[in-house]
């Protein structure tokens, strides 16, 4: 027994010794954290998006030597897509490198919901592309979340968009059955009240049917589908829950091109595992789909062809390896802006917050980036932290993704109020005066 | 009539859906019987059982050998790869904690858990892996009485086959050969059949071996379902009710807990669900065990419990 | 030679039955006490090593001294009174969204019945301890069934609770303030004019709960209650006819334990997250908390703190590990590494100690009582 007390000391002896020198880092490094999951039940989406991101950094280092000159140093944390996992991946990673963290990226709603406050305090940006907290488009009340090109409510919109379109106009609309199939959780929460709003205004019956996590389990849920029979079933899942309610729906008959998925149920681990049953199963896009670019080219120049890709040469190109490097994108040209005005050296959470709100992207610059045909101008301000709010819809023949409608914009005169609304109580509860946004520059 | 037609096929699904349940459950009422270990690992040797299965079967099929043959080459290298941990299990967490209390040994598998989760995933890869060896499409019967008719799946139906099929075989397993009234002895008192010359650890062995044969066969069932994933692992919370209702020791008893399980709690999240909020049959089998434990402490079929000072 | 009783005479009763007999142990404890009470936050103001940074105290520190606690009270049901519960996570739940509650207001419209009870928000203290009281109402309802169901088959029971709860806090809105995702977001934390912001506040103010509580529980274990539990723990139909009643044994175990959890869950939510949803207190925390009170020893509160540094901090460690000695493994390697090595490091001290720690703790006394001496 001596000897286990004695190994335990020798590990906590290493421990104090690892965990707390400081690294030996080049002083011209930029840190970047990277909160990801290759294990657990979300794996299988969190590992493709984690690639695409790892090999962004891997290419701006390779290829331009590190954003003018500042090399990109990251480091990957575990968090398995639990929350309390990556409060403290966070709280690892905040303040390594020889500036802190650049921006953190947690890709989990419920990570994003417990982070925003301490974020804040930490002067560190939390960029949640396409996911986290809907209200946090109001830079005025969240200084330092960026849920950039489209949130929940604006995916909702555009879903609705795309229906009412399927269906020959808004006025279709009114005396349809639209449930929503959502993840038990704060992501899959998220829409409701959006459509809620939706369906007062088109005058269609909306019914929210909670799947609980993992959803591996739906078979009730899909035997209430196939008696109340609604015309549209939206899809919020996330992971192992999207296969299988394909593979449910397919069970109980219900048409698959009748689900509509959002745009985190719209990869390819989700279509797979359901086969020829999959077919004809539409989601909605945030702006890229699946497929290869400019950009790719360079990937496999610098990185594939070199050896250190992080994946397999056939799975770049996939819809969740894309959006990992259209948000590592987002991040690098964020440092880039911040550069231009703070120099060309390492700089902190602070800065990068300021050339996040500041970060214009041009048509010209994203096809100069090697992205164009994958994302539309992206513009950012104090006042709109989304930057963009487009979206199309995507559907699965069987082997591909294909491209089936045009740009949609998510209407802002519906989301603006309930944004304001929710902001503002949020702000109320934390005592967050907001910032005026009329004298920022 | 549309009403109970409607009712019907909740009703069936929900008892097809807790054949399935069943399938898992049994692999715990196996080892519980024998060694009075809670094997909480059960849902991870479905994973580890699983992984196996489709990453041979697909490495098999790419290098161009006939389908049914590489099915069966598939499931007895998973068999293999079951009798492997099943000795290990033995030889290095069981063997050493005979004779520690219930709670001691229940969190050993847990930590089994842990490991088989991490070596499964490390070696075979953590990806989703469809696995198509049942249909899955459904019938529907009835359709002049009923419109729409009753959806039956047909995985469900094969679901129900095999755990009849293999209740009935561990039940001659266990009734009519040496192996298996060895087993049933050790289950008794393992000192007095100790002293008989039954050899303890050999036993303990084939139970788990038997245990994750088990898995083997849910594994071709719920990978169809869902894909062989880490999800799988989930499958362990949701048969726990099952055998408690069944009772720990009894296999009859987890089938007949997976047919009231699955029906009650498909009927309750249809016609209840909607009117507190859905989402109900999380813990509405819980509840249910919860329930049948106040009557019977030792659930329907389970042995009864004597206390001696 | 250091550890040797010899000498220390007790002349009265009292000091014979003092929570720390020895003269070493109570030095001991007051200089841990004050490394923690001092020594901890003066390091920490001035940002000495190794609280260079804030990742001790926050990635470490509040964490473990908040599941401390819950593992003292899962200590209690589970160590002192052998009621073996799984639901430990849905007890933190409970307080956590009780102190919530309290602490935004309480509303229920009964409108069937003319009128509402409305509680105005209350002090954040008082909404803590009362969310630790509603964890006990709560624990008491749940403990009933113990008094016919025993063993693993009460475990399973006590997932009831677990998987109740879960989903109640996820789907019945009035938890949440109707927040529509469903996620909650804590109070300020106003002790009497005093703001707990910082982290070193923030560690302080858990101490001071885990302190007092604590020492309430250890001299709660040594009393005639403790005494009962132990009784029911060791052979419960022995304990029975010799006087001691069941009910009222089982049932107060019951409602401490969820007391103390039920507190941690709300300092969990208020103090450490911040802004929380319902699988923060998942059953994987239940699962935790029970190898916590397992691995640090059965009927102990040392343990207790022992057993809950270890489950915390390990996987911890094995994970930075790796990449702190520049080894190239993939972030997916490790983490299956940690996994297996967790896992087998587990079943290795099941084997090796099943008493846990504590166990450990009290040979590792005896052999430097006789030190360096054989006999």
């Amino acid at each position: 027994m001596a000897g286990i007390a004695r190994n335990v000391l020798i590990l906590a002896a290493a421990l104090s010794g690892a965990a707390f020198s400081a690294p030996a880092a080049a002083q011209n490094e930029q840190f970047v954290p990277i909160l990801s999951y290759r294990t657990g039940p979300y794996a299988v989406n969190g590992a493709p998006y984690a690639n695409g991101v790892v090999d962004y950094y891997n290419l701006i280092n390779e290829r331009d030597g590190g954003i003018n000159g500042v090399k990109i140093l990251f480091e990957e944390c575990e968090t398995a897509y639990a929350t309390d996992k990556g409060v403290e991946c966070y709280e690892r990673l905040k303040s390594k490198g020889p500036t802190g963290a650049a921006f953190i990226n947690p890709l989990s709603t419920g990570i994003t919901f417990a982070l925003t406050e301490k974020t804040a305090t930490d002067k560190i940006p939390i960029i949640t592309m396409g996911y986290g907290r809907a209200d946090s488009k109001n830079g005025a009340v969240f200084a330092y979340n960026f849920p950039l090109l489209g949130t929940y409510w604006s995916a909702a919109d555009i879903a609705i968009q795309h229906i009412a379109k399927e269906l020959g106009g808004f006025d279709k609309l009114k005396g349809r059955k639209i449930s929503l199939l959502y993840h038990d959780s704060p992501y899959g929460k998220e829409p409701i009240p959006m459509l809620q709003v939706l369906a007062q205004k088109y005058g269609f019956e909306f019914t929210p049917i909670p799947v609980t996590h993992p959803g591996v389990e739906q078979k009730s849920q899909w035997l209430a589908i196939r008696q109340q029979r609604p015309d549209y079933v939206l899809v919020w899942g996330w992971g192992v829950m999207n296969s299988t309610a394909i593979k449910e729906a397919a069970a109980v008959a219900y048409p698959r091109d009748k689900l509509v998925g959002v745009w985190w149920s719209g990869a390819e681990p989700d279509v797979t595992p359901a086969g020829d049953q999959a077919a004809g199963y539409k989601s909605l896009m945030l702006q890229h789909g699946a497929g290869k670019f400019p950009v790719h080219a360079d990937l496999e120049k610098y990185i594939y062809a070199k050896g250190k890709g992080s994946t397999e040469p056939g799975k770049i190109g996939e819809v969740l390896y894309n959006r990992g490097l259209a948000n590592a994108m987002l991040g690098v040209e964020a440092i880039r802006k911040a550069q231009e005005k703070f120099g060309k050296k390492p700089l902190t959470g602070e800065q990068v917050r300021w050339g996040l709100e500041n970060l214009i992207l041009t048509d010209a610059r994203i096809k100069e980036l090697g992205f164009e045909g994958m994302l539309k101008p992206v513009s950012i301000s104090c006042s709109d932290h989304e930057g963009a709010r487009y979206g199309r819809v995507q559907q699965w023949d069987g082997k591909g993704w294909k491209i089936i409608s045009d740009w949609y914009t998510a209407d802002e005169s519906l989301i603006e109020p309930l944004v304001a609304d929710v902001s503002a109580k949020y702000a109320a509860e934390k005592k967050i005066k907001p910032r005026d946004c009329a004298k920022e520059t | 009539m549309i009403a109970f037609g409607q009712f019907l096929e909740v009703l069936i699904g929900g008892l097809m859906s807790g054949v399935l349940y069943s399938l898992v459950a049994l692999g715990f009422v196996l080892i519980f019987k024998a060694s009075g270990v809670f094997n909480y690992a059960q849902g991870a040797m479905v994973l580890l059982a699983g992984l196996a299965l489709v990453r041979a079967l697909d490495l098999l099929v790419a290098n161009g050998f006939p389908l049914w043959v590489a099915v069966v080459l598939a499931i007895g290298f998973a068999a293999v790869i079951m009798a492997a941990t099943a000795w290990l299990i033995e030889r290095f967490v069981i063997g050493p904690l005979v004779n520690q209390d219930a709670l001691t040994l229940f969190m050993s598998t847990i930590g089994v858990t842990f490991v088989i989760e991490g070596v499964a995933e490390m070696i075979f890869g953590s990806d989703v892996y469809p696995l198509r060896l049942f249909p899955t499409d459904a019938w529907f019967l009835f359709e002049g009485l009923f419109p729409g008719g009753i959806l039956v799946n047909k995985l469900d139906v094969w679901g129900a086959l095999i755990a009849g099929i293999l209740v009935g075989g561990l039940a001659i397993f266990f009734q009519r050969t040496k192996t298996g009234r060895a087993l049933r002895a050790v289950a008794d008192d393992h000192l007095a059949a100790h002293s008989v010359g039954i050899p303890i650890s050999w036993i303990w062995f084939v139970v788990w071996l038997v245990a994750g044969l088990v898995a083997l066969v849910a594994a071709t069932v719920w990978g169809t379902k869902l894909g062989v994933q880490f999800s799988i692992t989930f499958l362990a919370l949701k048969a726990l009710p099952v055998l408690i209702i069944g009772g720990l020791t009894s296999i009859p008893g987890a089938i007949v807990g997976g047919l009231i399980v699955g029906a009650g709690e498909k009927i309750a999240e249809v016609y209840l669900g909607p009117s507190i909020g859905g989402g109900i049959e999380y813990w509405f089998a819980y509840v249910l065990a919860l329930a049948v434990l106040l009557v019977r402490p030792q659930g329907l079929f389970g042995e009864r419990i004597i206390e001696r000072i | 030679m250091l550890y040797r009783e010899a000498g220390q005479f007790k002349t009265t009763y009292a000091e014979d039955m003092a929570i720390f007999p020895i003269r070493q142990d109570r030095i001991a404890l007051a200089i841990l006490v004050g490394i923690a009470f001092i020594g901890v936050p003066l390091l920490a103001t001035f940002h000495v090593w190794p609280f260079g940074s804030d990742y001790l105290l926050w990635a470490i520190l509040l964490p473990f001294l908040i599941l401390a606690l819950a593992a003292i009270g899962t200590n209690i049901l589970v160590g002192y009174c052998g009621q073996i519960s799984l639901g430990s996570g849905a007890f933190m739940a409970i307080g956590a969204y009780s102190a919530y509650k309290l602490a935004t207001g309480v509303h229920i419209p009964l409108a069937s019945l003319g009128f509402a009870i409305a509680i105005p928000p209350l002090p954040v203290l008082a909404s803590i301890l009362l969310g630790g009281l509603m964890s006990a109402g709560v624990g008491i309802l749940f403990g009933i069934p113990s008094l016919r169901i025993k063993g693993l088959y009460l475990a399973v029971a006590t997932l009831a609770a677990q998987f109740f709860f879960d989903w109640a806090f996820l789907r019945l809105p009035w938890f949440t303030n109707y927040a529509p995702s469903g996620s909650v977001n804590a109070p300020e934390l106003d002790f009497f004019g005093v703001v707990v912001r910082t982290p070193v506040e923030r560690y302080l103010l858990c101490l001071l709960f885990v302190t007092v509580l604590a020492v309430l529980a250890k001299n709660l274990v040594r009393g005639n209650l403790g005494r009962q539990w132990m009784a029911i723990r060791d052979m419960d139909i022995a304990a029975e006819l010799i006087g001691i009643r069941p009910l009222y044994a089982k049932l107060t175990a019951f409602a401490v334990s969820s007391f103390i959890i039920g507190v941690a869950g709300a300092l969990w939510g208020f103090v450490y997250l911040g802004s929380w949803e319902p699988l923060a207190f998942s059953i994987e925390r239940s699962l935790d908390l029970l190898f916590m009170v397992i691995i640090g020893g059965l009927g102990s509160i040392m343990g207790s703190f022992i057993g809950a540094a270890f489950i915390l901090i390990v996987p911890i460690l094995l994970n930075v590990l790796p990449t702190e000695l520049g080894l190239p493994l993939s972030t997916q390697t490790i983490t299956h590494l940690q996994f297996i090595i967790f896992g087998s490091l587990i079943c290795y001290l099941l084997i090796k100690e099943p008493h846990g720690f504590a166990r450990l703790i009290s040979i590792g006394k005896e052999k430097l009582r006789l030190w360096p001496f054989p006999y």
